[in-house]
């Protein structure tokens, strides 16, 4: 019964999030006032279903529902969907839907076409310590995605002007003042998150397992990526990096972060590893 | 009938010394207007005159004569030849007169496609004639409707968009480097003029500081005095790198001004903050190198050519765009238009109605006199509601039908039943003379 209203919201979010995505993208090509508006009425709705979705996977399971690939997909969409709602609120920037949301859209694609979990939940995961550090980690992600996006449109817009050709995107796209600002509120923000994150799931793992550290390939990638973005915060705040070149190491950052969430769990395992993953070989 | 006509030139159909010399007399408007006011074939009028065009838009049922009297009062005003202004004219007539007047409004009929100014002198000239009593229902309507069109267009479409000045391209492009220009320093090197113009955008986007550094140190104080900025000497342009913004060079040198090196140079102490150069030099004063560092970009004067010249194809792209709305508009219009027919019947009718209203209740006075205020208003608006309701149906049926060619024999078969023709001096029966465009404040 539940699982059935559950289905009912995921799939009612990915459809209306997709549609939100092609709004974004048509208001990039007609930059129509009305079509943006639709945009992010189709992406609130979205999110209410996805939330709802969400919130009873919880309250059915008992466990964050992060525990196989798809659920964890899916919120690191509902993350990377939601900080983009936050950040449109702020800086009243539309533009930046056709390049954030599309990602959060496809990271649900992608999770719809994973087989849904049916296998019972571990008493670990039974956790407040589970639902804490999956949410700072995954709402970290959800910025550092945002940051990601304005980091493209930098880079875009960054081009155009360099090789003064201003075309149809050109003005279509923010000023590149604009653009690092929030790339960079988007990495202050993100950063504490994906900090707190780290910290609450080492002391989870101390404890589950009575360690707080135990070289999971997960962990040494979160690392990396933890020392990564630290070094382009670092840079900039210390070197006055702005611009181009800490738009780019963004860009290499999210690749590193998105290798440590989606390539660990595939090539490499360890405890970090979704159920659904584990299953066939049955353990 | 009546007809919309216009009688005008532009930059394209006249050359400037003909269009001069409908200037040329400093009360050209004040002739037209008495013209317009005295001509008795002409209902309505309105005269527009700028340096790239003439425009007289009349309302009149005999259009041919008509536009053979406004080229005689050209050839007047302007000292020339009926035939040159023949040759030089053109003359539009209803449908292409309304698509005429929408496209100037809209400045798709402009030199510079999209320029702003136009729509503000049509509307000045819309005014003038409007003070002075020379429109009446239709070109008011028409106005109103062109005004409305220009908005339109310039917010559907990009026509207005980009910069096509080369000043003006320089500002939006600092815009896009920096978002809003409040708090940014702008660094003139060299006094030329186009720079100066630049300027002048720039600070009118409220920047915080000019400065100025010209090798006649004298010319410098002279130019930030009018900036209310400050003049500094030709050797600390290097010094001032450091802390401008926007740097717009114009000297007249045969080298670079800026090299490379010293902006690079600049840059650690800049913290990266973006460096947005305007060399408008020829030869240019920035060596062009400097574009190639990071957070730094030059744009010299062909570049900025380059953007103007891809903006005004822009804007040719998008008055297509704008002519579909135009298409829409004059349909819109003409429709109106064919709606006035039947405006005096309708009015007569309830002219009569009033009249009756008005008869009757004095007839009746002596039994109204007795009834206390409040119930004497009580019947008055009884029997103006129960005539309202009367009227209603047939008005509504006159005014669905209003675009069918048809509406005559209605109009005939109304005027006959409700016997509006022979009563006591109505104005306005909607006789075949009868000419909707004169009855002032119907609309």
């Amino acid at each position: 019964m539940a699982f059935t209203s559950q289905a009912v919201f995921y799939y009612a979010a990915l459809a209306l999030e997709l549609l939100a995505t092609a709004g974004y993208l048509a208001y990039l090509v007609r930059q129509e006032k009305r079509t943006s508006a639709w945009a992010r009425g189709l992406l609130l709705a979205g999110l209410v279903c996805h939330s709802l979705y969400l919130g009873i996977g919880w309250y059915v399971s008992g466990a964050a529902p992060v525990r196989d690939l798809k659920s964890a997909l899916s919120f690191f969409s509902w993350c990377v969907l939601f900080s983009y709602l936050l950040f449109e609120q702020r800086f009243r920037l539309r533009v930046l839907g056709a390049f954030v949301a599309p990602f959060g859209a496809f990271l649900m694609l992608v999770s719809s076409a994973m087989p849904w979990l049916l296998v019972p939940v571990k008493p670990l995961y039974k956790s407040l310590w589970l639902v804490f550090h999956v949410g700072t980690v995954f709402m970290g992600d959800g910025l550092l995605a945002v940051a990601f996006g304005a980091a493209i449109m930098y880079l875009i817009q960054e081009r155009a002007i360099k090789k003064k050709r201003l075309g149809p995107l050109h003005s279509r796209l923010p000023s590149l003042a604009s653009l690092d600002t929030i790339h960079y509120q988007a990495l202050v923000y993100g950063f504490p998150f994906l900090t707190l994150g780290m910290l609450s799931g080492s002391l989870y793992a101390q404890s589950a397992f009575g360690r707080f550290w135990q070289w999971d390939p997960k962990e040494v990638f979160s690392l990396i990526t933890w020392l990564s973005y630290a070094v382009l915060l670092h840079e900039r705040l210390a070197a006055g990096w702005r611009g181009r070149r800490s738009a780019i190491l963004s860009i290499v950052c999210f690749a590193i972060l998105i290798f440590s969430f989606l390539g660990v769990s595939f090539f490499m395992g360890g405890y970090h590893s979704f159920e659904s993953l584990e299953a066939p070989q049955g353990s | 009938m009546i007809h919309i006509l216009d009688v005008g030139m532009n930059h394209e159909s006249a050359e400037v010394s003909l269009r001069e010399s409908l200037c040329m007399h400093p009360d050209t408007g004040g002739r037209v207007s008495t013209w317009i006011r005295e001509e008795e074939k002409v209902k309505e009028g309105m005269f527009v005159s700028t340096c790239n065009r003439v425009e007289l838009f009349l309302t009149t049922e005999e259009p041919e004569p008509v536009q053979r009297q406004a080229l005689a009062l050209f050839a007047e005003l302007g000292g020339r030849s009926e035939e040159e202004f023949l040759r030089s004219t053109y003359c539009l007539k209803d449908e292409e007169a309304i698509r005429h007047v929408f496209a100037v409004a809209s400045s798709l009929d402009s030199m510079v496609l999209g320029e702003p100014q136009i729509l503000g002198q049509i509307k000045t000239a819309y005014a003038h004639a409007a003070r002075s009593g020379l429109t009446g229902t239709i070109l008011n309507r028409l106005m109103h409707r062109a005004f409305h069109v220009a908005k339109r267009v310039r917010t559907e479409t990009g026509i207005c968009g980009a910069a096509v000045s080369i000043s003006y391209a320089a500002v939006e492009l600092a815009k896009k480097i920096f978002y809003t220009l409040e708090d940014k320093r702008v660094f003139l090197v060299g006094a030329g003029e186009m720079a100066e113009l630049a300027a002048r955008h720039l600070q009118s986007q409220g920047i915080r500081e000019i400065c100025v550094a010209n090798r006649t140190f004298k010319r410098a104080v002279e130019l930030a005095e009018t900036f209310r900025g400050r003049a500094v000497a030709f050797e600390e342009i290097v010094e001032e790198l450091a802390s401008a913004d926007i740097v717009i060079t114009s000297t007249a040198s045969v080298g670079y001004i800026i090299t490379c090196e010293q902006v690079r140079r600049s840059l650690k102490r800049r913290r990266n903050r973006p460096l947005f150069l305007i060399d408008i030099a020829v030869p240019r004063d920035v060596e062009p190198s400097v574009h190639s560092l990071g957070n730094v970009y030059l744009y010299d004067i062909d570049d900025l050519r380059g953007v103007t010249e891809m903006n005004l194809n822009q804007r040719r792209q998008e008055a297509i765009k704008a002519e579909r709305i135009l298409d829409q508009e004059v349909i819109t219009f003409r429709r109106w238009l064919e709606t006035l027919s039947v405006v005096p019947t309708i009015v007569s009718l309830r002219e009569k109605a009033d009249l009756l209203i008005k008869a009757e209740l004095k007839r009746s006075n002596g039994v109204l006199e007795r009834l206390s205020s409040p119930d004497r208003e009580a019947v008055v608006s009884l029997v103006r509601s129960v005539a309202e309701k009367l009227l209603n149906d047939p008005i509504l049926f006159l005014k669905n039908r209003a675009e069918r060619s048809t509406i005559h024999r209605y109009l005939d078969m109304t005027q006959n039943l409700f016997n509006l023709n022979r009563d006591q001096g109505l104005r306005g029966a909607g006789g075949p003379g009868e000419n909707p465009g004169l009855s002032h404040g119907q609309e």
